[in-house]
């Protein structure tokens, strides 16, 4: 945290070479939450950016070694809330895996339709920001009207429309809404015949591709040696995704392609993500129609304990791989619990790319690294 | 690799290194001297680890327990490093020269457990204000404002 606020009132005091620190955020309409970016700047060139943390630092790490097993999966869905199923899917997971809990084939369908609904609409929400931060007003509102739906079942199933919390260890909370498929084909009609307005709005436009091409370039070793996922990191070539290297749940039966870009700039960090939305499109025709029928939930007894030892899991959410560590001591709360949260290792890859770039380039840079802070500060 | 062969690889590098096979992973536990060279030989020599997709700790009332999760984007094979730590002087030598992700998590894990990590560039508080007191994840902290328990 940044607790000095120097006013600058002599101007002789500064560097020799015109060195000046602005604070970006934490109430900034381009940092999408409470970031706070300390950017030291030579004329318009940056040349250091320094990220200060902890504005929405709720400490749910803490919160969690006293909440049981059945419990704490709630509070993961604030965390990075556009990817709360698949965060709570990260946790089901754990326990049934220390737990060898039996999943119905019903749920395990469900819960990868919900993902790829759930990615869909977190990259819809950042593709309107995104745009919006470099001064396209428009596509926010073409995000915003297929996302709505997306928002619409998901108040159906689980009754909620942000913070979503369905998944729960053994299967689903409750059956399917009766519309369920009906909805979801009916986004899938509307979604395909709108996406190519994305295309010819954003992509294609020519404003769009001059501020982001060649921008805020990531080469593969710094990927991986800042521990980027997600599409962050395929965009620079990196292959990562969770749901293709450690199949879970059903994706090992779809088909999908792993999105890959070579270039490692905004612009491909920004066509990985659309093409993303066309793949998650194909998982869910794959499984909408074939939903076994069936029980909801596994048979799982009253009180959860994990056995003593250590287990991890991990996840494919919008932004990268969602890691759960959980150290067990055989009670019904975890002894200790941590987050490896995707947006966390995507932030620290900032300043590495932003350096000897031009300040109005950030918002490129970091509107493309689809940061959500309270998954950063946790 | 088979865990096998990784534990004979280990020993020849780490002497003093023990193993626990009980988990999903190798879980590899060396001294807090040991680490750093460990770490050195496994992202560069023939294991090529470059990716450390999880670094945290772990308070065992007793002692503290840092954990390494490493693995390789060549072979997909992951490993868990642990180096046991005192409670009074936590001291451990910095790995965010191997790993660059390393060093917002070793802020992290500073800030949270009061773990020192020598040769640090930048060792200061990440998340939490710069005078805050006490360091939060560990098991004998107590809050006298929020509450913390159930």
């Amino acid at each position: 945290m940044y607790n000095q606020t120097e006013i600058i009132k002599d101007t002789s005091e500064l560097g020799a070479d015109g060195e000046l620190v602005i604070n970006m955020g934490p109430q900034h309409p381009a940092t999408h939450g409470v970031l706070h970016l300390v950017v030291t700047l030579n004329g318009e060139t940056i040349k250091k950016i320094e990220p200060h943390l902890g504005y929405i630092h709720r400490s749910i790490e803490k919160m969690c070694e006293s909440l049981t097993y059945r419990q704490f999966i709630y509070v993961t869905s604030r965390m990075d809330y556009l990817s709360s199923h698949i965060n709570n899917l990260g946790c089901a997971l754990l326990v049934e895996k220390g737990m060898q809990i039996e999943v119905p084939d019903r749920a395990k369908y469900v819960r990868v339709i919900l993902s790829e609904l759930t990615r869909i609409a977190s990259h819809e929400l950042w593709l309107g920001a995104m745009a919006m931060d470099l001064g396209a007003f428009t596509p926010f509102f073409y995000a915003f009207r297929e996302r709505e739906m997306i928002t619409d079942i998901m108040e159906d199933t689980c009754g909620a429309r942000l913070t979503m919390n369905y998944i729960v260890p053994g299967g689903l909370m409750y059956d399917l809404h009766p519309d369920f498929q009906k909805k979801v084909k009916a986004f899938i009609t509307q979604f395909k015949s709108k996406v190519t307005e994305y295309e010819d709005l954003v992509t294609n436009n020519v404003i769009f591709q001059s501020r982001t091409k060649g921008v805020g370039i990531l080469s593969a070793e710094d990927a991986i040696s800042y521990g980027c996922t997600g599409p962050v990191a395929r965009a620079s070539g990196v292959s990562c995704d969770i749901r293709k290297i450690y199949p879970y749940e059903v994706y090992d039966k779809v088909q999908f392609d792993e999105v890959l870009e070579t270039a490692g700039d905004s612009f491909a960090r920004y066509m990985v993500r659309v093409k993303e939305m066309n793949q998650s499109i194909r998982i869910i025709e794959q499984l909408i129609d074939n939903i076994p029928e069936g029980d909801f939930v596994g048979k799982t007894k009253n009180v959860l304990k994990l056995p003593k030892g250590e287990f991890y899991t991990r996840v494919e959410t919008a932004r990268g791989e969602f890691g759960v560590y959980v150290v067990s001591e055989g009670g019904t709360t975890p002894h200790r619990i941590k987050f490896r949260s995707p947006g966390f290792s995507n932030l620290s890859v900032l300043n590495h790319i932003s350096v000897g770039s031009k300040i109005g380039d950030l918002m490129a840079s970091m509107g493309t690294l689809d940061l959500v802070i309270p998954d950063i500060d946790r | 690799m088979t865990n096998e062969e990784i534990k004979e690889y280990i020993t020849t590098l780490a002497p003093a290194a023990t193993f626990d096979e009980t988990g999903e992973w190798l879980n590899i536990m060396v001294t807090a001297e040991e680490l750093k060279p460990l770490m050195l030989a496994l992202r560069n020599g023939k294991m090529q680890m470059n990716y450390l997709f999880c670094l945290t700790c772990v308070d065992f009332k007793t002692h503290l327990t840092m954990v390494y999760h490493l693995s390789a984007t060549s072979h997909r094979q992951s490993i868990v490093i642990k180096a046991n730590l005192n409670l009074e002087q936590p001291v451990i030598e910095t790995v965010c020269d191997i790993w660059r992700t390393a060093e917002f998590l070793e802020r992290e894990v500073f800030e949270m457990f009061g773990v020192h990590f020598t040769n640090h560039p930048d060792l200061r508080k990440l998340i939490l204000e710069d005078d805050f007191k006490g360091y939060p994840l560990r098991k004998d902290f107590e809050d006298p404002i929020n509450m913390i328990k159930l």
